[in-house]
């Protein structure tokens, strides 16, 4: 019985784990969650994620939410398949340092920018420019920080590319859409981290496969 | 070398840590930050930390930050000492999944009321009643689907308690001291579990460490 993400290929969390699958070569099967049509508040899909939120995934008869438990499930289960994705050994700690900071200091800001500057618009609402340069001017402060993290260290967790980067990349794929992209640029380490990630091929075909929908 | 824990008693972060090695019965030194001083914000500390926050912690040249990435390390490295903490083999997956809920969907809201109802007054600011009440409904929700999660399963994650449990202890302290409680006591099966991993003696230990400074 082949796995199961229920998304949309709009949704940042559900890009997650599609590119961590194709990082790992799985077989998946999508199923797409009409969000517009409030399908993710409906009863079959509230006992997939009690919260009526995307993504949802099944692997057999384990069923799991919060795709950052998916991506390390994925990672952990299937680690001899692919792309590693973690460290072993002692920096491992440090892989789950750089993870909190992806989920606690850099998603919520570049999530408020994404929603202003390219959510809002795509649904006819008006952005808020002092939302937004509040916004940036936090994420120019944790991009400093990832500046100094990447004259040390080549990715986030360690020297090899793992979920601590991988979590950036939809996000990331929406930032540097916007003028936002700036701040990343500005950066040497950032910018040639983020041209390093965005370049991988698992990337690619999730992106293919959003355009096709 | 003893293990050290960066912080102040009054935080929540810090103290999820702090009951972490408690319960599992470890030596470690608490080094006070003094935050009213700005001292998580000076040279010395963000050494520690970059992004300025507590805790911070060193286990010989292993420097870590983000509390949940410390109780993670400490659950995982000292596994066979004291309270295991995590589940083995397939209930790993569904730990990690509430985990993530304790972060993203639970935190968020019980963080909005411990600041309106305990650390605003504390601090001579006005507690807006407009953002207790958006937050109560919030939290409400949470508690419905905590509800229904714990008529299945005895704790969060699984049948033992874990790292999915205490995370939420530090808030839970917290908000079991205001009106806040009512929407817990509201819940039988809530309200069994927060009487139940609030009588553990690691927390009371804690708590009497926090009185003492």
């Amino acid at each position: 019985m082949v796995m199961k993400v229920h998304g949309s290929v709009l949704s940042t969390a559900a890009m997650r784990v599609l590119i961590a699958l194709n990082e790992k070569g799985l077989e998946f099967e999508f199923v797409p969650v009409d969000m517009r049509a409030g399908e993710h508040k409906k009863e079959h899909f509230l006992a997939l994620n009690p919260f009526g939120q995307v993504p949802a995934f099944e692997d057999g008869d384990l069923k799991l939410f919060e795709s950052r438990a998916i991506t390390q499930y994925i990672a952990n289960v299937y680690k001899d398949k692919g792309t590693p994705l973690v460290c072993e050994g002692k920096p491992m700690a440090t892989l789950g340092v750089w993870m909190e900071v992806e989920a606690h200091q850099f998603d919520p800001v570049g999530s408020k920018l994404q929603w202003e500057l390219l959510f809002k618009p795509m649904f006819g609402m008006a952005t808020d420019a002092a939302v937004v340069e509040e916004n940036e001017a936090k994420l120019a402060k944790v991009l400093d920080i990832y500046e100094a993290r990447l004259s040390q260290s080549k990715y986030l967790g360690c020297d090899c590319f793992t979920l601590a980067d991988l979590h950036h990349l939809p996000a990331l794929t929406n930032l540097m859409a916007s003028p936002v992209k700036k701040l990343f640029d500005a950066r040497p380490k950032v910018s040639a981290w983020v041209a390093d990630i965005m370049a991988r091929p698992a990337l690619a075909k999730v992106l293919a496969m959003r355009n096709q929908q």
